[in-house]
């Protein structure tokens, strides 16, 4: 086990210098002069030349990467340009958001999905399973930054069950701790201000949930079909074994394999889907920090989101690997 | 007494003689699913084909006194803020939405196909150096990468396509690096090159067209994606500029007449779901037509 991880750890090595070089590279590759572009036109000469100097941007390219590999792995992401804060100062509030999203819709999407697939494969061509499964075909077709604004119509403006935007009451804000409010809240014993920041996550939970949820279902159902055929199945229901307990006991356990592969998939998938859903809901997290970073050409920001992203991701995928060796040995030596 | 046994008939093997394009289409008809996808994109093929016979206005005819009017016969989806008629403008957004979705596939395909040959094909340190680079691209999420690469290039329709050619050439190299793998191993290759016939060659006349099938698969499906990936980046600001009638461009302005003028953004939305549930459930049929070995 521990030689299989060692392996995976090892190839991740090339892989995330990659990722730094090409995230290295979008400043550089900029067309034309990048500190022009990103002061503007009408910048002093004096501005242009402070900022080349704080970028590196005199230095042959390949000292420019190691000064920058240096800074990484002393923890130093850079400095916003238009904050003037450091950017691993500022970041953590961001990604905590990203992280309390993350977490409700897969959670969602892990809970109905999975039901849902299992009562398809349980009443496989009843009105239950056509009804999912179409549901579970527009759902993996649907494009969440419609789905967020039609919700935050529908059930927002029009009924007013939820609010709109952000992430807590502004009138009655969040005392951050751990900047995850859901358990900040819980920690501080301010049950009525969890239960406002879970009514916040529940449109943009639900958006960004969709397309996993519909996968997962997909897949439960195709997986416990196959299972529910098998010999030992028969055998317990034979011995008059609860239908109940035959799907959720017996078949269950050996149709999660590939629902584990899915929801590992998906778990990873969510951080790029978590840049439009908190676009549309006005939620502070990761990927408005990027957008935001976009929209004025704050590119050390752009830069550093972007690698602590695709890093969560990669690390996220490296979990699931493990998690597969740990369920399925077979992997291990394939 | 027992019944005399029935005469056997004998077995017809017609089909057996079928081009394998014939066997694949008489497959993917008896998929009901399918061919309600490929009709959906027919559909939206024909309508982005005979958009300017079909809208009744122009992309940008403005009539300011008839803005935020909600469908009726005259207006069938409604005008938006500055009083175009949005009919015309979904309309019109299916031939860019199409022609983007379209173009970054074939891009991608190009690269990734050419990529994953070679890597395939001469393996070492070729293959090292390719495969590496493609697993580097996929540790991105996908429209993280897309959103870098327009953040380097420039907020455009032109660029948002590049963007996503960009992002979907490792899944096209893998797919066709895998595929070459099993191919170069085949007696007819082996007899190419005995033969003494060039890599070039045995490559774009031997190798490509028998690893062809999962490229028009992943195709099919790709499009889906890079149809919304277009639109999703369109959403974001970073695709079409206004006043392109882009799907997603149209769904960002709507946010702003939100409860005024929810049409403004029910029917672009409605439009990406339409045509990429076409593409998917065309895609899926096609993978299960012409490579069941392929089917989830």
């Amino acid at each position: 086990m521990l030689q299989y991880i060692m392996r995976r750890l090892l190839q991740l090595i090339p892989v995330l210098l990659g990722m730094t070089f090409i995230v290295f590279l979008i400043i550089r590759a900029i067309p034309g002069d990048p500190a022009v572009v990103i002061l503007g036109q009408q910048a002093t000469e004096e501005a242009v030349a402070a900022l080349r100097e704080s970028l590196g941007l005199n230095n042959p390219w390949y000292i420019q990467y190691f000064e920058y590999l240096k800074n990484l792995f002393t923890g130093d992401l850079g400095q916003s340009i238009r904050t003037r804060t450091a950017v691993n100062e500022e970041i953590w509030p961001y990604l905590a958001a990203t992280f309390e999203l993350s977490i409700f819709a897969i959670v969602i999407a892990v809970v109905i999905g999975v039901n849902a697939g299992i009562i398809s494969a349980w009443f496989q061509n009843s009105w239950f399973d056509y009804t999912a499964m179409v549901l579970a075909l527009i759902g993996v077709s649907m494009p969440i930054f419609w789905l967020g604004l039609m919700m935050q119509y529908q059930f927002s403006l029009q009924w007013d069950w939820l609010p709109t935007t952000g992430r807590e009451n502004v009138r009655d804000p969040v005392n951050a701790i751990t900047n995850l409010y859901v358990l900040d809240t819980i920690i501080q014993g301010r049950f009525d201000q969890t239960v406002d920041v879970l009514r916040h996550l529940v449109m943009p939970g639900l958006a960004l949930a969709t397309i996993p949820m519909a996968i997962i279902a997909r897949m439960t159902r195709s997986s416990m079909l196959e299972v529910m055929k098998s010999d030992y199945i028969r055998t317990a229901r034979a011995k008059g074994e609860k239908m109940f307990w035959v799907v959720y006991k017996h078949s269950l356990k050996n149709a999660v394999i590939p629902v584990l592969t899915v929801i590992g998939l998906q778990t990873g998938l969510l951080l790029g889907g978590a840049i439009l859903t908190e676009t549309i809901f006005g939620l502070p997290g990761i990927g408005r920090y990027i957008y935001e970073a976009i929209s004025s050409r704050d590119y050390p920001v752009i830069q550093s989101g972007i690698l602590v992203v695709a890093f969560i991701f990669v690390m996220i995928n490296l979990i699931v690997d493990i998690l597969y060796s740990i369920v399925d040995p077979r992997i291990r030596y394939s | 007494m027992a019944e005399p046994a029935k005469q056997l008939e004998p077995v017809q093997h017609q089909d057996e003689t079928l081009p394998p394009w014939k066997e694949a289409w008489r497959n993917f008809k008896k998929n009901k699913i399918a061919i309600v996808g490929l009709s959906i994109v027919t559909f939206f093929i024909i309508v982005a084909i005979f958009a300017p016979w079909i809208a009744p206005e122009g992309i940008n005819d403005q009539k300011l006194s008839e803005r935020l009017q909600a469908p009726s016969s005259e207006y069938w989806f409604g005008t938006d803020d500055f009083g175009r008629d949005i009919f015309s403008r979904v309309v019109h957004g299916a031939r860019i939405s199409l022609w983007v979705g379209f173009l970054a596939v074939v891009g991608s395909a190009v690269v990734g196909s050419t990529l994953g040959i070679i890597a395939g094909y001469y393996g070492r340190w070729v293959d090292t150096i390719i495969s590496r680079l493609f697993d580097i691209m996929l540790a991105f999420p996908s429209i993280l990468l897309a959103i870098a690469v327009v953040s380097i290039l420039g907020p455009s329709l032109r660029n948002a396509l590049i963007a996503i050619a960009i992002i979907n050439v490792p899944n096209f190299g893998r797919l066709i690096r895998s595929k070459v793998l099993s191919v170069k191993e085949e007696e007819y290759i082996m007899a190419a090159r005995a033969i003494g016939m060039s890599d070039f060659r045995i490559l774009f006349s031997h190798v490509l067209p028998n690893s062809m099938t999962p490229i028009i698969v992943q195709g099919s499906l790709a499009i889906a994606t890079a149809i919304i990936e277009a639109a999703a980046l369109g959403f974001l600001g970073l695709g079409a500029q206004a006043p392109q009638p882009e799907w997603g461009a149209m769904l960002s302005a709507s946010r702003s007449f939100l409860i005024q003028a929810p049409w403004t953004m029910f029917f672009p939305g409605l439009a990406i779901m339409l045509v990429v549930l076409g593409f998917n459930l065309m895609g899926d049929g096609l993978r299960d037509a012409l490579d069941p070995k392929m089917k989830t």
